[in-house]
């Protein structure tokens, strides 16, 4: 089952240690969702799975990240080519605003830096990615003007579909819907189900119900250890763990 | 406070709108066909124009902005883009601050001893090079500050997508900041536009219509100060001329570039 292994993970910002000895599997084809108290060390968990912790002067990390045999951290393996197989999205849909949404969608191809990418390419894959994230219908009479305009639910499929035109094999999620109304927020969740056939999807929410709706497997993190780990049902219905049980139930982390 | 804020915002729009209107009133008479394709004429002899001046001016202006404003700019993106070198680029910012703090009679006297005691003469390229170091410090710290109000988010969204990280600062980040930069470079260019004083080491004047860039050049600063300083009436009214050609030479790029680099307003 492909997907990423954490070993023995630590993180640091400067001298803050943030993630202690996390150990970890993010099953491929399967959403994982990551749960914990603010500060936890959940964002940082993602940024370590893409190599985008390491952009934070001083950041550092250890331990080894495995992505379908890949160790990601392994000497002489080059961060660009990681973040082009895991695909991220963030909290707030953060298009590019001087562009249209066709450029917001291509931009990840058309200047990656080897391969120049004809325009039917581009186009063809444009035009998959956004129907993917069921955007298509919405936009195609629209694609060479810019995204202003869009309601933040489709701003933040925009943004899935530009990083769905990468062709990742992982998605990561940092709380793709606290920026959005309950009606788009249940129009992603739904979308990430249909994502799981083919992407591993890691997703950070703060929000119990939907870790309970979407996601096959959920991890707890309580100050940067991983406190418990297992099926979703597993960890809401029988959590092992007492702060899990806190936590879930909200009465206290 | 508020009451304040008004009243100084409103005095400034007053005093503003008064010297402007009263450059107009005197320089719109002056503004004739011979004003813009005469050169001077004899004292005494009416008539006569500032062709010469405007050329010198604009050709001034473009040597200028030739140098100041790439060369502004790179330093801009080396300050606001190159983490690894944050200690050189405090120094780089300091020395910035510190040169635009500075009157600019001294980039005329740095140019005056490092290029027209070795070239033997008072030249084009001399001033247009002075009013260019003029630039560069104002262009850098404007670039890198509208740089900087390019949200991070943005970038980390580029970088995520797995773009290099020059591919995302020349592609998304630049693009994104182009207005701003524009504006900050046209306001600098009004700033030279009207600057006599690096002049009068460098490119000096001229009485003659010129475009030899080796040769000393007229320019509109030069000219209406020669002009007013003179005690005849023909001179002055030619003078106030020339001051209402000299702003809308400064303020003509700013609106173009509003009215036409529309991009993305970076809030401020
Ligand atoms: N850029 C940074 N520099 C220094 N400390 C940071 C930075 N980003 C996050 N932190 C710290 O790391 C800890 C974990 O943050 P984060 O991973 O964002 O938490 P979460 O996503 O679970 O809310 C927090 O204590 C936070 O203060
Ligand atoms: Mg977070």
């Amino acid at each position: 089952m492909a997907g990423i292994q954490v070993e023995a993970l630590h993180a640091w910002y400067g001298r803050d240690l943030i993630l202690k000895q996390v150990d970890l599997v993010f099953p491929g084809k399967a959403i994982t969702a990551v749960i914990g108290p603010s500060g936890c060390g959940k964002s940082t968990l993602l940024r370590c799975l893409n190599r985008m912790h390491e952009l934070v002067p001083g950041a550092r990390v250890a331990g080894r990240v495995v992505l379908n045999e890949t160790d990601i951290y392994h000497y002489g393996v080059n961060p660009v080519e990681i973040r082009r197989r895991v695909g991220m999205v963030f909290q707030n849909p953060n298009i590019f605003p001087t562009m249209t949404i066709f450029q917001n969608v291509g931009v990840g191809l058309a200047l990656a830096g080897r391969q120049r990418y004809r325009h039917r390419q581009l186009e063809t894959r444009v035009v998959k990615s956004l129907q993917q994230v069921g955007l298509w219908e919405e936009v195609k009479d629209r694609l060479h003007r810019t995204a202003t305009g869009l309601s933040a639910g489709q701003l933040q499929r925009l943004c899935i579909a530009r990083t769905l035109a990468v062709e990742p094999e992982v998605l990561l999620m940092d709380e793709p819907c606290s920026a959005l109304d309950p009606i788009a927020a249940i129009r992603i969740e739904e979308l990430m189900r249909e994502l799981k056939a083919s992407y591993t999807i890691i997703l950070v929410t703060h929000n119990m119900q939907q870790a309970a709706r979407v996601a096959d497997f959920t991890a707890f993190i309580s100050r940067g250890e991983l406190i418990e780990y297992g099926s979703t049902p597993e960890v809401f219905l029988r959590p092992r763990d007492l702060r899990t049980e806190r936590y879930i139930t909200g009465t206290g982390g | 406070m508020v009451t304040l804020c008004i009243l100084a915002t409103g005095i400034l729009l007053a005093v503003l709108g008064l010297v402007v209107g009263y450059i107009a009133i005197q320089g719109l008479p002056g503004l004739s066909w011979s004003f813009f394709t005469g050169t001077p004429r004899p004292i005494g002899e009416a008539g006569g124009g500032m062709a010469h001046a405007i050329a010198g001016s604009f050709i001034l202006i473009g040597l200028a902005c030739l140098v100041g404003i790439p060369w502004g700019v790179l330093t801009g993106i080396f300050l606001a883009e190159m983490k690894r070198w944050r200690r050189l680029g405090t120094l780089v910012r300091f020395t910035a601050d510190v040169l635009s703090g500075m009157p600019s009679i001294t980039a005329g006297i740095f140019i005056y001893t490092s290029v027209v005691i070795s070239m033997q003469t008072f030249s084009a390229l001399a001033g247009g090079l002075a009013l260019g170091i003029v630039m560069i410090p104002l262009v850098a710290r404007n670039t890198e500050e509208i740089l900087r109000l390019v949200p991070a988010s943005m970038r980390e969204a580029a970088l995520a997508l797995g773009l290099p990280y020059w591919r995302v600062v020349v592609s998304i980040v630049l693009p994104t900041a182009a207005r701003g930069i524009g504006i900050g470079m046209t306001m600098a260019l009004a700033g030279i536009a009207g600057d006599p004083v690096p002049l009068f080491f460098t490119a000096l004047n001229n009485n003659y219509w010129s475009l030899d860039l080796r040769q000393p050049i007229a320019s509109l600063p030069m000219e209406i100060f020669r002009y007013t300083a003179a005690p005849f009436a023909e001179w002055h009214t030619l003078a106030w001329a020339g001051a209402l050609v000299l702003i809308a030479i400064s303020f003509t790029p700013m609106l173009l570039v509003r009215i036409f680099l529309p991009g993305y307003r970076i809030r401020r």
